[in-house]
C-alpha cells in the first residue's frame, strides 16, 4: 500500500516537474505574504503604543510606523497576488497535461479494458477525478503550506513577544481542533445516513419519473406518491440531523476562539500591569489569538481534501498506466486495398478464460461473397466480427486476409479495408453532413448528398429544419433509431471500403427501407466481400453463404435453400416465424 | 426563488426564530471588542486586578451566550429548511406526476429526475443558508459601523467609507467572474462530451482510424478550458489581496486619526485598538458574505430550474364521464378523421385516420420507421389529444372521459418494456392492485411468461433489479404483457412489445391472446408481417397516412405498400 502511495507521488512530481519552476515561485511568495502578513499587527501594536494618552502621541513615531505599514501591505497583496497566479498556472496546466494523457490512453487502451469497465466508471476517473486531484491536491498543497507557515510563524512572533500569553495560546487552542473533530466524527455518520436517503430517493425517481409514462398508463400515480411520501418523510428526518449538528462546529470553533481572546486579554492585562508587555504588543497578540485557530481548522480540512485528492490521483494514474493495446510491430506490413479473400483457420477465442466461446472456427470466404451470420443471442455473432477487425486478437490459429495474418499488417490498414455499421448506433454532435463525412472532413457536399440518397437517408435529412446542417444533439436525440442507423450507413457508403461488415445494421429500419438499401449495397458492392450480422431472417436470405452459428460453433453453412433442403436448425428458425 | 416561498409556509416560525437568535449572537460579538478597550483603558491604566476579573468573566459570559444563540439559530434554521425541502419535493414530485405526455418530452424525463434530486437539495441548502448566515454578515458589518460611531463620529466615517469600497471590490470581482466561470463549466461541459462520445464511439473511431483527429479535437477543446479558467482565475486572484490592501489602509487611516484625537483626548488607546478590530471584523464577514453569495447563486440556478418544472402545466385537461356498460353495436374504439400534430412540428404525425374496432376483434397495425403506429396507439388511452376529428372509445369522446376510468379500460405495452424495483407480484399488482396470485398466474399463462416465474426459486416473490436488468429483454416483454393482462383490460394495446421474442414465442402469444381473452379488442402494432397478418383488419401506415385498411388478403390485392412490406418479409408463396 505505501509502496503504491510512494508511486503516486512519484508520478505526481513527474508531471509537475516542467511546472516546477512556477511551484518553487509560488511557495517563496506563500512564505514572503504569510510573515509579513504577521509583521503588521506588530507594526499596528507599536504605532498604537506611541498614541497613549492625550497630549502623549508621538506623531513622528506613528507616521513613520504607519509609512513601513504602508509599505508593507503594499508588498504583501502583491506576493499574495503573485502566489495566486503562480497557483493558478500549475493547476491548470497539470490538469490540463493529465487530461490529454487520459485522454490519448482511451485512443490506445485495448477493448478488452473499455468492454469490461463501466462507461460511467471510465468517465469518472478520466474527468471527476481528474478535477478533484487538481482541486485538492495543488490547491490544497499550496493551502497546506501556508497554513503550516503561518503557524509556525505566529507561534516565534508570539513566543518572542511574551512567552506566559503565548502559552495560553497554545493550550487553549488544540481545544478547538478537539471539538471539531468531535462533532466532524458524529456528523459523519449523519451524513451517511442522509446520503443513504437521498440514493433511495435518487433511485425511486429515476424510476417512477424516468418511465413516468408507464406510471400513467397504469394509474400508478398514487402508489408512487405513497412511496416517495415516506422516502421523503425519512429524508426530512435524517437531513435535518446532519445539517443541524454539522453547522454546530462553527459556532463551537468560535466560542474556543473566544476563549482564547479572553485568555490572552486577562493575562496580557496582568503582564501589561507588570509592564512585561505594552498596551500595543497586547493588541498585536489580541489580533493574532482572533485567527490563530483559523489556520488549524483549514489544515484539518485540507487534510481530508488531501487523502481524497490523492486516492483520486491513483485512480487516474491507474488508468494512465494500463497497458496498452499491442503496439503494431515496427515491420507490420501496411495492407493495400485487399480482393476480399478471408480465411479464418483454426481460430479460437474467448472473453474469459473460463468460459470458452469460438471453437477451431474455419471459414473460407471468397472475394465478392456476402456472408450472413445468424444464430441465437451469445453465440458469438459479434465476436467474430470484434476478431476481423482485430479489436480483439485471436487466442489460437489465425485469420488470413489478402496473403498476410492480420496481426502482421498495421492495424490502420486493416480497418482501412472495412467498412462497419453496428447495432448500436454512434454520431457525434456535429451536424449531420459531419457525421455523414465523419473522417473525411474535407468531402464536397454533393459527394455527401449523394452517400445520404444511397442511404436512403436524403428525404428524411431534406426535412429537418436546416437540412445537412441541423445540429445532432447528444448521442443523436432529435433522431428516431432508424433514422440514426440510415446515417451510419450514409457514413459507410461515403468510405466505400473493399469489406464491409453489417452487425444488425438495420434492425430498427423498416423492411421496405432496408431491402431499398441492400439493393444499393449491392449495386455498390459488386465483387466485394461483405459480412451480415442479423436476427431478421428476410435480411439474410440473399447472402451466398449463411453461418448458423450456435455456442461458438458454426454447425450450418449453405444457402438459403440448401440449409432449408438439409432441414435443421435454420429450417426449424426459418418455419417459427409463419407459423399460426 | 420568490415562486418557492410558499413551501416555508408552516415553518414561519422557525423561520423567523433563526436569524433573529443569529442577530442576538452578533450583537454579543460586537460587543466584545468595546470590554476590551475597557480593559485595556481601566483595568491596565488604573492597575485594577479585580475589574479585570470581572470583564474577562463577562467575556466568557458574552462567548457562552453567543454560543447558545448560535446553536439556537442553527436548529430553528435545519429545521425550517428540511422541512421546506420535504414540501418542495413533494410538490415537484406530484407536479411531475401529472405532467401529459408532451410535457415530458419537452423536459426529457433525465432534466425532470436532476431537478427532483440535486436541484432540490441545492436550494434547501440555499434556504438553511440564507436563515442562518445571510443576515449575519449585513448586521456584523451595520453593527460594526454603529459601535465605531458609538466610539467618535469621525473615526467612524473613515469606517463608513471602507464599507462600500471593500463591497465594490468583493463584489464587483464576483459578479465580473461569475459569467468567466459559467464559460469554464460549459468548457467542461464540452470536455465531458468529448469524453463519453470517444467512450461509446470506441469502435467507430477506431474502424475510421479517426483516434488523432479526436485527439486533435479534444486537445483544441481542453486548451480552450485552459484559457476560461486561466482568466477566471486571473480575476479572482484579485480578490485577497485588493480586500487585504483596502482593510489595512483604513486601519492606517484610523491609527492615524485615531493618534490626533487621542492627543487632544477625544477618545482612548484602547479605544483605538477597538476600531481597529471592527475594521478587521468588517473584512471578514464581508469575505464571509461574498462566499455565501457564490453558493446562493448555484441555489438560485437551481431555484429557476425548478420553477421551469412547475411551470409545465397538462396540456390534458380531465373530463368527467365514463361509458357505462359495453354495448355490442357500439364501436369499442373509434377513430373519426383524426389527424394529430407533436407539439412544434410542421408536420403531422398523423392524418385523416377513420376506423372502428368492435369488442373481440384484433386489429393490426404496420408501417415503416416513424410512419406514425405509437403515436396512432397513443391517442387511445388519451396520452396525447388529438388536434382534428374524434377518437371515440366506447362511443364517447376520450376528451370526456374521466382519465383514470379511460385508462382502466385500456392495458397499454409500450414499446420499451420497462419493469420496476421490487417482486414478480409487486410489479404485476401495478396492473391491478388487488390482483390475487389467481388471477396473476392466468395473465401470465397468457403471456407465456410463466415459465419465467417457474424457473425462479421464489416464484412471484422474485425480486426485479431497477430497470428489470435480472431478466433478458424477451422475458421483460413478456412479464409486461403480462401487467397488461393482469387489469382485464377492454383494450389491449401491444405497441410493438413483441419485438424480442423468437418468432415461435411470438406466435403462441398470439394465439394465447385469441383464445383466453375473448371479447378484448386488442391492438398489435408491429413491423413483421407475420405478426398482424392474421389480424381481423389491418391499418397500413405510410408517412401518418392510413395506405391501407382491411384484411390480408384484400390488403396483398390492393394495397402496394402493403404488398412491398410483405414481400420484403416473405416469399410470394409464403405471403399467399
Amino acid at each position: 500500500m505505501s509502496g503504491r502511495k510512494n508511486t503516486t507521488l512519484k508520478n505526481i512530481l513527474l508531471l509537475i516537474k516542467p511546472y516546477m519552476h512556477y511551484m518553487v515561485l509560488s511557495l517563496v511568495f506563500a512564505v514572503i505574504s504569510v510573515l509579513l502578513t504577521l509583521y503588521a499587527p506588530i507594526l499596528i501594536g507599536d504605532a498604537i503604543d506611541y498614541i497613549i494618552g492625550k497630549g502623549q502621541v508621538d506623531f513622528e513615531a506613528v507616521f513613520y510606523l504607519l509609512k513601513v505599514l504602508a509599505a508593507v501591505i503594499f508588498i504583501t497583496s502583491l506576493a499574495q497576488w503573485l502566489m495566486n497566479l503562480c497557483n493558478n498556472i500549475l493547476t491548470y496546466r497539470v490538469v490540463k497535461a493529465v487530461r490529454t494523457r487520459a485522454f490519448s490512453q482511451l485512443q490506445i487502451l485495448p477493448l478488452k479494458y473499455v468492454d469490461s469497465h463501466q462507461y460511467g466508471e471510465i468517465i469518472s476517473r478520466m474527468i471527476t477525478d481528474v478535477e478533484q486531484f487538481s482541486d485538492g491536491l495543488l490547491l490544497g498543497f499550496g493551502q497546506l503550506f501556508t497554513g503550516a507557515v503561518t503557524i509556525l510563524g505566529t507561534l516565534v512572533f508570539m513566543l518572542s513577544i511574551n512567552v506566559k500569553i503565548a502559552l495560553v495560546v497554545i493550550v487553549i487552542t488544540p481545544l478547538s481542533l478537539f471539538v471539531a473533530s468531535f462533532i466532524a466524527k458524529r456528523t459523519y455518520m449523519m451524513f451517511k445516513a442522509q446520503s443513504e436517503a437521498r440514493a433511495e430517493m435518487t433511485s425511486l425517481v429515476d424510476e417512477m419519473v424516468g418511465n413516468q409514462k408507464v406510471v400513467q398508463a397504469f394509474g400508478y400515480r398514487d402508489k408512487a406518491m405513497e412511496r416517495f411520501d415516506e422516502i421523503n418523510k425519512k429524508l426530512e428526518i435524517v437531513s435535518l440531523k446532519a445539517v443541524f449538528f454539522s453547522s454546530l462546529t462553527n459556532p463551537a470553533t468560535r466560542f474556543i476562539n473566544g476563549l482564547v481572546y479572553t485568555g490572552v486579554g486577562i493575562v496580557g492585562a496582568f503582564a501589561a500591569i507588570q509592564g512585561t508587555i505594552s498596551v500595543g504588543r497586547l493588541s498585536s497578540f489580541l489580533s493574532y489569538a482572533n485567527q490563530y485557530t483559523k489556520p488549524f481548522n483549514e489544515i484539518s480540512n485540507v487534510v481530508t481534501e488531501l487523502q481524497n485528492a490523492l486516492a483520486c490521483a491513483r485512480r487516474v494514474f491507474d488508468f494512465i498506466e494500463e497497458t496498452p493495446e499491442i503496439q503494431d510491430s515496427e515491420d507490420a506490413i501496411v495492407l493495400g486495398k485487399v480482393d476480399g479473400t478471408l480465411k479464418l483457420e483454426d481460430v479460437s477465442f474467448s472473453y474469459r478464460e473460463d468460459v470458452p466461446l469460438l471453437k477451431h472456427l474455419n471459414l473460407d470466404v471468397k472475394p465478392g461473397q456476402k456472408i450472413a451470420i445468424v444464430g441465437p443471442t451469445g453465440c458469438g455473432k459479434t465476436t467474430l466480427i470484434n476478431l476481423l477487425m482485430r479489436f480483439y486478437d485471436v487466442d489460437a490459429g489465425q485469420i488470413i486476409l489478402g496473403g498476410y495474418d492480420i496481426r502482421e499488417v498495421t492495424r490502420d490498414s486493416l480497418r482501412g479495408n472495412y467498412g462497419m455499421v453496428l447495432q448500436e448506433t454512434w454520431l457525434k454532435s456535429g451536424t449531420v453532413a459531419e457525421n455523414i463525412a465523419y473522417g473525411r472532413p474535407d468531402t464536397p457536399r454533393e459527394k455527401i448528398i449523394a452517400a445520404a440518397k444511397a442511404a436512403h437517408a436524403h428525404s428524411f435529412i431534406k426535412r429537418m429544419k436546416n437540412g445537412y446542417d441541423t445540429v445532432i444533439q447528444e448521442q443523436g436525440g432529435n433522431l428516431s433509431q432508424g433514422q440514426k442507423q440510415l446515417l451510419c450507413i450514409a457514413r459507410v457508403m461515403l468510405n466505400l471500403p473493399p469489406m464491409l461488415i453489417l452487425d444488425e445494421a438495420t434492425s430498427s429500419i423498416d423492411t421496405r427501407t432496408e431491402v431499398r438499401i441492400q439493393e444499393a449495397f449491392h449495386r455498390m458492392m459488386q465483387g466485394r466481400t461483405s459480412f451480415i450480422v442479423a436476427h431478421r431472417l428476410s435480411t439474410v436470405r440473399e447472402a451466398d453463404v449463411i453461418l448458423v452459428m450456435k455456442d461458438g460453433n458454426i454447425i450450418e453453412q449453405g444457402s438459403h435453400q440448401e440449409l432449408l433442403d438439409q432441414g435443421g436448425f435454420y429450417k426449424g428458425l426459418y418455419e417459427s416465424q409463419f407459423a399460426h | 426563488m420568490r415562486k418557492l416561498l410558499p413551501f416555508l409556509r408552516g415553518y414561519e416560525k422557525e423561520s423567523i426564530i433563526g436569524p433573529l437568535f443569529k442577530l442576538l449572537e452578533a450583537i454579543f460579538e460586537l460587543i466584545v471588542p468595546l470590554v476590551m478597550a475597557r480593559i485595556i483603558d481601566v483595568g491596565i491604566k488604573n492597575a485594577d486586578v479585580p475589574y479585570i476579573w470581572r470583564l474577562g468573566a463577562l467575556l466568557v459570559g458574552l462567548g457562552i451566550l453567543g454560543l447558545v444563540c448560535s446553536v439556537t439559530a442553527q436548529y430553528y434554521a435545519a429545521k425550517a429548511a428540511a422541512g421546506f425541502g420535504t414540501k418542495l419535493r413533494h410538490a415537484l414530485f406530484h407536479h411531475i406526476q401529472q405532467l401529459s405526455y408532451e410535457g415530458i418530452d419537452k423536459e426529457g424525463s433525465s432534466t425532470l429526475v436532476v431537478r427532483m434530486t440535486s436541484d432540490t437539495n441545492q436550494v434547501q441548502a440555499g434556504v438553511n443558508l440564507f436563515l442562518r448566515l445571510f443576515l449575519r454578515s449585513p448586521f456584523i458589518v451595520a453593527g460594526a459601523v454603529v459601535m465605531a460611531f458609538l466610539i467618535d463620529t469621525k473615526a467612524a466615517v473613515i469606517v463608513l467609507v471602507t464599507v462600500p469600497l471593500l463591497s465594490l471590490v468583493i463584489f464587483g470581482i464576483i459578479a465580473s467572474s461569475i459569467p468567466l466561470y459559467k464559460k469554464v463549466q460549459k468548457g467542461l461541459d464540452h470536455i465531458l462530451l468529448s469524453t463519453k462520445e470517444n467512450l461509446e464511439g470506441i469502435r467507430v473511431i477506431r474502424a475510421f482510424r479517426t483516434q488523432n483527429q479526436e485527439k486533435e479535437e479534444y486537445e483544441e477543446k481542453s486548451s480552450d478550458l485552459m484559457q476560461f479558467q486561466l482568466h477566471a482565475g486571473r480575476i479572482s486572484a484579485l480578490l485577497n489581496p485588493l480586500t487585504y490592501v483596502l482593510v489595512n489602509l483604513g486601519i492606517i487611516a484610523v491609527v492615524w486619526y485615531g493618534g490626533r484625537v487621542v492627543n487632544v483626548g477625544r477618545i482612548t488607546q484602547g479605544e483605538v485598538i477597538a476600531l481597529v478590530n471592527y475594521m478587521t471584523q468588517i473584512l471578514l464577514s464581508l469575505v464571509a458574505l461574498a462566499s455565501l453569495v457564490i453558493s446562493f447563486t448555484k441555489a438560485m440556478a437551481s431555484a429557476v430550474r425548478i420553477n421551469e418544472v412547475f411551470d409545465l402545466q397538462s396540456e390534458i385537461k380531465e373530463g368527467t364521464e365514463e361509458a357505462e356498460q359495453d354495448q355490442k353495436e357500439i364501436p369499442r374504439v373509434e377513430m373519426r378523421d383524426v389527424t394529430f400534430y407533436y407539439e412544434g412540428s410542421q408536420e403531422p404525425a398523423l392524418t385523416h385516420i377513420t376506423f372502428q374496432a368492435y369488442a373481440g376483434e384484433t386489429i393490426g397495425i404496420i408501417g415503416g420507421t416513424g410512419s406514425g403506429k405509437t403515436s396512432l396507439v397513443n391517442l387511445i388511452p388519451r396520452f396525447y389529444d388529438a388536434d382534428e376529428g374524434h377518437v371515440l372509445v366506447n362511443g364517447l369522446d376520450a376528451k370526456t372521459w374521466r382519465i383514470d376510468a379511460l385508462r382502466n379500460r385500456v392495458g397499454v405495452v409500450p414499446q420499451r418494456a420497462v419493469l420496476f424495483h421490487g417482486t414478480i407480484r409487486e410489479n404485476m399488482q401495478i396492473g391491478r392492485e388487488d390482483a390475487g396470485d389467481d388471477e396473476i398466474y392466468d395473465a401470465l399463462k397468457t403471456a407465456q411468461a410463466l415459465e419465467i416465474v417457474e424457473s425462479k426459486p421464489a416464484g412471484l416473490n422474485t425480486v426485479i433489479s431497477q430497470g428489470g436488468k435480472n431478466l433478458s429483454g424477451g422475458q421483460r416483454q413478456r412479464l409486461t404483457i403480462a401487467r397488461a393482462l393482469v387489469r382485464k383490460p377492454h383494450v389491449l394495446i401491444l405497441d410493438d412489445s413483441a419485438s424480442a421474442l423468437d418468432f415461435a414465442t411470438d406466435y403462441r402469444l398470439r394465439k394465447a391472446l385469441s383464445s383466453d381473452t375473448s371479447g378484448m379488442t386488442v391492438f398489435i402494432v408491429s413491423q413483421r408481417a407475420a405478426s398482424i397478418r392474421y389480424a381481423d383488419r389491418i391499418i397500413v401506415l405510410d408517412d401518418g397516412e392510413m395506405a391501407g385498411y382491411g384484411s390480408h388478403e384484400e390488403l396483398l390485392k390492393e394495397c402496394q405498400v402493403y404488398q412491398e412490406i410483405c414481400y420484403s418479409q416473405l416469399s410470394r408463396e409464403e405471403a399467399q
